[in-house]
């Protein structure tokens, strides 16, 4: 990279920031429910993403119970199972990890961290969330139709998706397809504003290179889904047609029960390209926030500037790019030319250099850290541990000869639940337990934080690391029951049970974290301004937490970049972003040098 | 904003900070909505170029037949082109300061958007009567679904078209609407050319 000398310019003094035309709330309605501030949309998704999260977390322990006590539940038929595990996926991929990650982090902290505000569009922004709250809602009520919900496995492929040996095939699937569809739309509204307010609305001084590597991470991610959505769009709209019209874009000439189908010339494996096309994006969609959010944890609570801000800001906008040119390796087993399948696992092993140069500079950020082992820390600490993990995994399934025989098998469960079902969740209650003195002006239990930490993390080893094992012995992913295999080992029914037992209690420890959050809305030790003694401008607010328009009458002129941690020569050990120069205190004896 | 200089300066140098300093927050001096509008389009477009490779995949199966393109379709397509042309004339227009004449350019190209649509419905149930019935043949449900979604799009576009006539209606001059009136016309010639595409498309094919 060209190293960029700059001539030396003289100090220019801030100029007057102009004064962006601010929506206020007359009513009482448009001030708590359709509201246009980014600050309650923020909680308004991260409310809705939970609670139908919640349902997610339900739906996995019945999973659970099945597969660790196969005999013993006997209302959970192969139907059922089905339904359970494709809703599950759905829902903890797009309606909690994307919807929370964007619409909640994306909406609180972009408008604070650039310095701005509220979003550019506010009005398109409110309506984004009731799109996305309308999604839900059609998503919930595929519950109750006749046939239930779709029971296609969160990847709907067809054919079978709409034929009527797969559970939900009627109604349950077009409900399905109907309420992604509105997500997009929902989403991409939300996605402009995030996008153009991070271009356009920041504060005087606050230079790309100068956001918190937060703001990157929620970016990027936007871009990759305004880019990649549309795959998932087209597909919902062409297998709705499909299913309700009886067109054939991705049905072939196909018998069912003996009975010759209409549809001919259709081709299933197309379905898989757009789908893939979108999805390999999508894991990263989830990824970007949660490594920016890491970054700038682990940096605050080790007190350390991050380890290599430009190449983390260069891995994040390449890992962006790169992740869409593999989403082949999710079709090693569709049959392919085995060209083709090198070209996308080179590919896949390029995306990992700059995944891996993240963990390292991670890694190098706490070391001779002034390290606090504050729960955001050590959830961050938690982070990197079980992103290695399902990093390597991924690796070893990048590889068509390893992944052949290990594709469909629990190996991959338990590589995607480490890499990004765990990881990111990790990200997100370190996130919360960071930001919640900011949004409540209140701290969370400790106790009961170092509770749900430990059970969350060890509990979460627990579960997915003997599924490994699982799947080097070959038991398939989406079985109802393995019942009596020959090569599958007698120990794997005892390690289901073990596995299940794990579940439960960390799902219980998630029920804690629930009752910590609702009890110290209220109850909580009253926060002292900026705990964490954080550097970005989220917490340099005259109130906590922020009021309507963030900022007091002027907004905040950035004169660093947001990691000024243990400067040499400074008194305090962090330098607030919006600190005028000459306000910095410096320590005497050191003035000059550092 | 030149994104790749920007990324690889050096946020930390006392030589950058000097720089950053004078840096006003905006990445382009374009008005966010223009930024929005055109981020938008970026989608849409990368909308229909996943929609034409799928065609074109689906193109390479057995079951493939040609449609033919009645004439309404090019009359259809005239009627979109003069659409935009009265768009066009409404911002020039503004840009003039004459508001009569953005009113009556903007209820034109409306009109002619609106023509548009009737002929395409048109167009689907002649295809519909000739006996080419969609489900039975691909090449025919993929011009269905396009013309929807392109027809879609611009009923879009009827909504900022139709609020932005009011404000007219209601007294506003041509300097307050031009904004508005200038990224209708541009949404206008954005769907122009999509379709102008789709329709070489659909003939080569
Ligand atoms: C070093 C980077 C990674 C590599 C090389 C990699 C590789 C792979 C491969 C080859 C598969 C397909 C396995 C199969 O179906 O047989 C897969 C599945 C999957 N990966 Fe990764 N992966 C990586 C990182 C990630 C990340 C960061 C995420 C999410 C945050 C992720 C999420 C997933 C998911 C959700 C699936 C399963 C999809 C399904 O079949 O239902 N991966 N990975
Ligand atoms: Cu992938």
């Amino acid at each position: 990279m060209v190293d960029v000398t700059p001539e030396k310019v003289e100090y220019v003094g801030p100029a007057e920031v102009p004064e962006v035309d601010l929506y206020h709330a007359k009513t009482w309605w448009t001030k708590y429910v359709f509201s246009q501030d980014a600050k309650v949309i923020a909680i308004q998704y991260s409310g809705t993403a939970v609670a139908i999260g919640l349902v997610g977390l339900v739906l996995s322990w019945l999973m659970r119970l099945q597969l660790g006590f196969p005999e013993f539940f006997s209302f959970i038929s192969p139907d059922l199972y089905l339904q359970f595990v494709t809703m599950h996926g759905m829902i903890m991929v797009i309606y909690l990890l994307t919807a929370l990650f964007l619409g909640g982090f994306g909406n609180y902290l972009i408008p604070l961290m650039v310095g701005a505000r509220d979003m550019v569009f506010p009005f398109v922004n409110m309506v984004s969330y009731w799109v996305y709250l309308l999604a839900v809602l059609v998503l919930v009520s595929s519950f109750f139709v006749p046939g239930g919900p779709t029971g296609a496995g969160w990847t709907l492929y067809p054919p079978q998706a709409i034929l009527s040996g797969t559970p939900g095939s009627g109604a349950g699937i077009v409900l399905m397809l109907v309420s992604l569809a509105l997500f997009i739309i929902g989403f991409t509204m939300g996605g402009l504003n995030y996008v153009v307010t991070v271009l356009q609305a920041r504060t005087r001084g606050m230079t790309l290179m100068r956001l918190p590597l937060t703001v990157w991470g929620i970016f990027t991610a936007t871009v990759l889904a305004l880019l990649a959505f549309p795959a998932l769009f087209v597909s919902a709209i062409m297998m709705t047609l499909d299913s309700v019209l009886g067109t054939s874009f991705f049905m072939p000439a196909i018998v069912e029960f003996g009975e010759q189908l209409q549809y001919g010339g259709g081709s299933p494996v197309l379905f898989q390209h757009l789908f893939w096309f979108f999805g390999h994006p999508e894991v990263y969609i989830v990824a970007l926030p949660a490594f920016g959010i890491v970054s700038d944890l682990l940096s605050v609570h080790a007190r350390r500037n991050i380890f290599g801000y430009r190449m983390m800001v260069w891995a994040i906008v390449g890992i962006g790019a790169l992740s869409f040119v593999v989403w082949a390796h999710h079709m090693y087993v569709s049959g392919m030319n085995p060209y083709f399948g090198f070209f996308f696992a080179t590919t896949t092993l390029i995306i990992a250099v700059p995944t891996a140069l993240k963990v390292y500079n991670w890694t190098l950020t706490l070391w001779r850290g002034d390290i606090h082992l504050t729960l955001p820390m050590l959830f961050a600490i938690a982070f990197i541990i079980t992103f290695v993990n399902g990093g390597i995994t991924g690796l070893f399934l990048g590889n068509v000869v390893v992944d052949v025989p290990l594709s469909d098998t629990m190996f991959v469960v338990a590589h995607f639940h480490m890499v990004m079902g765990v990881a990111p969740i990790l990200v997100v209650f370190g996130a919360v337990y960071h930001w919640f003195p900011l949004m409540t002006g209140r701290m969370l239990n400790q106790a009961m934080g170092q509770f749900h930490f430990w059970v969350t993390f060890l509990g979460a080893y627990l579960i997915y690391f003997p599924m490994h094992y699982l799947g080097f012995v070959g038991v398939p992913r989406r079985y109802w029951e393995i019942g009596e295999t020959n090569f599958i080992p007698e120990s794997a029914e005892s390690l289901n049970a073990f596995i299940t037992v794990a579940a439960l209690v960390v799902g219980f420890a998630q029920v804690v974290f629930i009752y910590n959050i609702l009890t110290s809305i209220f109850k909580g030790k009253i926060s002292e301004r900026n705990p964490w003694k954080a550097t970005s401008l989220e917490w340099q607010t005259t109130t906590v937490p922020p009021g309507h328009g963030n900022f007091d009458d002027e907004l905040p002129v950035v004169y660093r970049w947001a990691y000024s941690y243990s400067v040499p020569g400074t008194v305090d050990d962090y330098t607030p972003q919006n600190v005028h120069p000459d306000d910095v205190v410096k320590i005497a004896a050191e003035q000059g040098g550092d | 904003m030149d994104f790749f200089r920007e990324i690889s300066s050096k946020p930390w140098l006392e030589s950058q900070v000097a720089i950053d300093d004078t840096h006003q927050g905006g990445a382009y001096t374009l008005p966010s909505v223009t930024i929005g509008l055109r981020i938008f389009l970026g989608v849409v477009t990368v909308l229909f170029s996943l929609t034409v490779v799928a065609y074109s995949d689906r193109m390479t199966l057995a079951d493939w037949r040609p449609v033919p393109e009645p004439t309404l379709m090019w009359l259809n397509i005239v009627v979109l082109f003069a659409s935009s042309v009265a768009m066009q004339w409404s911002v020039i227009s503004a840009r003039r300061g004459r508001t009569a004449n953005v009113e009556i350019g903007m209820l034109v190209g409306g009109a002619l958007a609106l023509a548009f649509l009737a002929g395409q419905l048109l167009m689907v149930r002649q295809m519909n009567a000739l006996g080419y019935f969609a489900p039975t043949n691909p090449a025919l449900a993929f011009l269905y679904m396009l013309s929807a979604m392109h027809g879609v799009h611009l009923l879009g576009g009827l909504v900022a078209w139709g609020r932005t006539v009011m404000r007219i209606w209601g007294g506003h001059e041509a300097h307050q609407v031009r904004m508005s009136v200038e990224l209708c016309a541009f949404y206008w010639h954005f769907l122009l050319v999509v379709w102008f595409l789709l329709f070489v498309w659909f003939s080569i094919t």
